[in-house]
């Protein structure tokens, strides 16, 4: 094996880490195989990269694999030689099949989340001026008809939300409402999950059309107290 | 039978014509012809109206004029590009009368000269198509732009003849006053260059972002499109954008010819032409990250639909696309450094072998945040287990604090691996040195992180202090330490003693190779990034102003916008190569009758060989 038993430990090891170990790290999840395959992907390059960096190394790392693959001689590994030759194409038709092939389960989506707003909806402010009272109104809002999913402290931890995939958002995470304007948030929770456009495929929103129960003056309370109480701001140019 | 009638007319007119730029001509003829006839078979419009939209059959009209204007905007990008470091290698020859610049500036020149008349030619076809397909939408152009079409015509009239004056003259102004009128006729040269630029920016970018007045002047209306929202950061990041084209696209010829030659002067030639050709790409692209940064900023900003469809909408994915694009290109550059500490400074590798795994691990660091998506491509079990399509833990690395973060650590750890080369092969003198160096370690160390600090912090405070406050912040940092560090270094290899010569013409293929790979990845770049702000207008032609009513007005999807940006990519390297090697013709053929002289042993092109160390 010689300098090619260290990149082949790296890249098990890194394989190890990201579907064994990183999952387990408190609050963490599985990663899709999307993210290992990038994952490894780099690795790789890593490896090459560097063990190509000069003639020894190169000679060092490439060296054996030209040997097993084309050199005479090899004694024992002769046949796991024909055994990667005969291996390795039907792996890649095997890869190929399995992409291609018809299947019964669902696609792997690539779902757009926050999709682009509807024009009417983009030059929109908060009429309601920002007071305690209103934020205060808005919390009280929130609690009677976006907590029961979206939770009391505003984490998408609601009693409903366990009987909902994709889970309700998490408005205290730093990277959902505090990325966008507030009208963007008016046209959301006014339009709900039917409401969502084309590029929101596969429109995964069990979001309720509020626009049928509540006054716009009420949505743009709610919005005011959601980020008041998730301590995040919306995004402004001012 | 008529397609044989028409074929014998083309060939008739070809035979008549004579001269170097036959095959230019013959070229926009043939397009002309066979376009002309297919434009009259699929007009649309009322039949009571002016036609407003015509088709071609199989390709379509849209697709054959954005294959047609990438090409453009790549050639234009390489044209505009070129003169900026073919007239500082100039100057740099010019005052520090080092002449092997000279003849660098002139090879730039040359490769220009020939690829600016491709450059016309496919924009008279484009304009053609345009005027062609898009009537309504042209005449629409016109009314608001005429003032600005006619000084585009000039802009070009004077670039033209600046260019003849500029390469024509060449070797007869070489000397004396003549020199400096030569070196004045450069200057000229780009500031035309640039106006060139701008000008027709303005239209471009009136349309996603678009200013319009109904009453005033001709030229008020004109004015006013033009300095447009968008107009600015469009200009500077085009014009970064060009010079990393331009100096990558140089870096590849002189890595191709590299791969080629026979002799040892051709050799450390071509060798020390990819250097200066990767540095120069590399030395746009510090800049290009916060370019893109402040464009995109002001889209979203000019318009919140524009900046979601961008930056979290149907078009995101092209910037996960894009950051591995960036990525390769960044690895490819440093890469190219490290090969040439390893093969042009002998010895240096043990010294820098550590310094460079370092590099690697936190560029591929750097580069798994950049790529990490916000949401996830993930199948329903997968989606399950994380709770929907954001990664409970690595969510967060998706979004623009952990990118501007990683990106300004990437063009830190890029600047020191130039740093790293410059001081290769040498040995401080200085009586300062000791404390130099500890400045510099301090400088980089604080800035790394007060980088990562900002990053992390970004999180918590409201987006506009982020994006006015944390991100410039950020790029301020970067700035002062390549403003510090730079002149120190120089300063300190002033007083330093040689210990290894720099070897030029022993890098191994893998580094022409490399230079390849890294002007694909810049051309790849242009394609997906001109695809993205071209949909950003989604169904308008004038955003909010003129609908686009044709049947293309949907955005392609990204697989098939790919195979579009595919092919441009191809089609733009085929032509880059024909063009090059139609400008090198006379260097071949004056090289066959000295051949022999200088030459290695066995004449082994790297290519076939390699270098001399492997072909041992």
């Amino acid at each position: 094996m010689g300098a090619l038993g260290k990149p082949i430990i790296l890249m098990v090891g890194m394989y190890a880490f990201l579907k064994f170990v990183l999952p387990n790290i408190p609050g963490s999840a599985p990663l899709p195989s999307s993210l290992i395959f990038l994952y490894l992907l780099l690795t790789a390059s890593g490896i090459v990269i560097f063990e190509t960096l000069s003639g020894e190394s190169k000679d060092a790392f490439w060296g054996p694999i030209q040997r097993f693959l084309t050199g005479e001689n090899i004694g024992g590994l002769q046949s796991l030689r024909y055994g990667v030759f005969i291996l390795f194409p039907l792996l890649v038709g095997w890869q190929t099949y399995g992409s291609t092939a018809v299947s019964d389960l669902p696609p792997t989506e690539s779902r757009t989340i926050h999709p682009a707003p509807p024009g009417e909806y983009t030059g929109l402010s908060n009429p309601v001026p920002k007071t305690p009272e209103n934020i205060m109104q808005g919390k009280g809002f929130y609690a009677a008809y976006c907590s029961p999913c979206h939770g009391g402290n505003f984490d998408g931890k609601g009693p409903a939300a366990r009987g909902y995939i994709p889970a309700p958002a998490n408005f205290a995470d730093p990277t959902t409402i505090a990325m966008l304007q507030e009208s963007y948030l008016f046209w959301r929770i006014k339009k709900g999950g039917v409401g969502l456009p084309i590029e929101g495929a596969p429109w995964k929103s069990a979001m309720p059309r509020w626009e049928v129960e509540l006054p716009d003056e009420w949505i743009w309370k709610i919005i005011m107290g959601e980020y008041d109480g998730a301590h995040q701001s919306p995004r402004t140019w001012e | 039978m008529s397609a044989i009638r028409e074929v014998e007319t083309v060939q008739r007119a070809l035979r008549a014509m004579r001269g170097q730029e036959r095959w230019l001509l013959g070229l926009l003829f043939t397009a002309g012809w066979f376009l002309l006839p297919s434009m009259g078979l699929a007009a649309e419009g009322t039949t009571a109206g002016p036609t407003e939209y015509r088709d071609i059959p199989y390709i379509g009209s849209r697709n054959l004029v954005w294959i047609v204007a990438q090409l453009h905007l790549l050639l234009a990008g390489f044209v505009l590009g070129v003169p900026i470091f073919a007239w500082l290698c100039e100057v740099i020859a010019w005052r520090g009368g080092e002449k092997r610049y000279d003849k660098l500036a002139k090879e730039f020149t040359k490769l220009l000269t020939s690829a600016y008349a491709t450059t016309a030619l496919f924009g008279g076809i484009l304009l053609f198509l345009l005027v062609a397909f898009y009537p309504k939408l042209m005449n629409y152009l016109t009314d608001v732009f005429f003032p600005s079409f006619l000084l585009y015509c000039l802009l070009f009239l004077l670039e033209t003849a600046t260019l003849y004056l500029y390469w024509y003259g060449w070797d007869a102004m070489q000397y004396g006053r003549k020199k400096t009128l030569h070196v004045f006729l450069g200057f000229l040269l780009n500031f035309f260059a640039l106006f060139i630029m701008i000008v027709p920016n303005a239209w471009a970018t009136f349309q996603s972002s678009p200013v319009v007045i109904a009453d005033g002047t001709a030229f008020e209306r004109a004015w006013a499109a033009t300095w447009n929202p968008t107009w600015w950061p469009i200009n500077i990041h085009r014009l970064i954008a060009n010079v990393v084209l331009g100096g990558y696209i140089c870096g590849a010829y002189a890595g191709v010819r590299y791969l080629s030659v026979k002799s040892t002067e051709d050799r450390e030639h071509y060798d020390w032409m990819g250097y200066v050709g990767n540095f120069i790409g590399v030395f746009g692209l510090l800049a290009l990250p916060f370019a893109g940064y402040w464009l995109m900023r002001e889209i979203y900003q000019y318009n919140q639909q524009m900046g979601i469809t961008l930056m979290g909408g149907f078009l995101s994915w092209l910037f996960i696309i894009q950051a591995m694009l960036i990525g390769v290109l960044f690895l490819g550059s440093n890469y190219y450094f490290w090969l040439g500490i390893t093969y042009r400074i002998p010895g240096s590798e043990a010294k820098y072998r550590r310094a460079m795994l370092m590099m690697l691990i936190s560029l591929l660091l750097c580069l798994a945040v950049w790529m990490t998506p916000h949401s996830l491509v993930a199948s329903i079990e997968e989606a399950q287990k994380m709770g929907g399509a954001h990664h409970p833990l690595l969510g967060v690395l998706g979004v623009m604090s952990a990118k501007m973060t990683v990106s300004n650590l990437m063009i830190l750890i890029t600047f020191m691996s130039f740093v790293m080369y410059w001081r290769a092969g040498k040995q401080d003198t200085a009586g300062w040195a000791k404390l130099g160096k500890a400045v510099m370690g301090a400088v980089l160390v604080l800035a790394s992180v007060a980088v990562i600090v900002l990053g992390i912090w970004g999180y918590f405070v409201p987006a506009i202090v982020r994006i006015n406050y944390f991100s410039t912040s950020q790029v301020a940092i970067v700035g002062f330490v390549i403003l510090t560090i730079t002149p120190l270094t120089a300063l300190l290899l002033k007083s330093a003693k040689t210990t290894t010569e720099m070897v030029w013409g022993s890098m191994p293929p893998r580094a022409g190779y490399a230079l390849v790979l890294n002007a694909v990845m810049v051309i790849l770049l242009m394609t997906l990034m001109g695809y993205a702000r071209s949909s950003s207008r989604v169904h308008w032609h004038v955003y909010g102003v003129m609908r686009d009513t044709s049947p293309y007005a949907y955005s392609p999807a990204l697989g098939s916008a790919s195979l579009i940006m595919a092919f441009c990519t191809f089609f733009f390297c085929i032509l880059v190569a024909f063009i090059f090697w139609v400008a090198t013709m006379g260097d071949k053929y004056k090289a066959a009758g000295g051949a022999g002289k200088g030459e290695l042993p066995h004449g082994i092109p790297a290519m076939a060989g390699g270098a001399p160390e492997e072909r041992q």
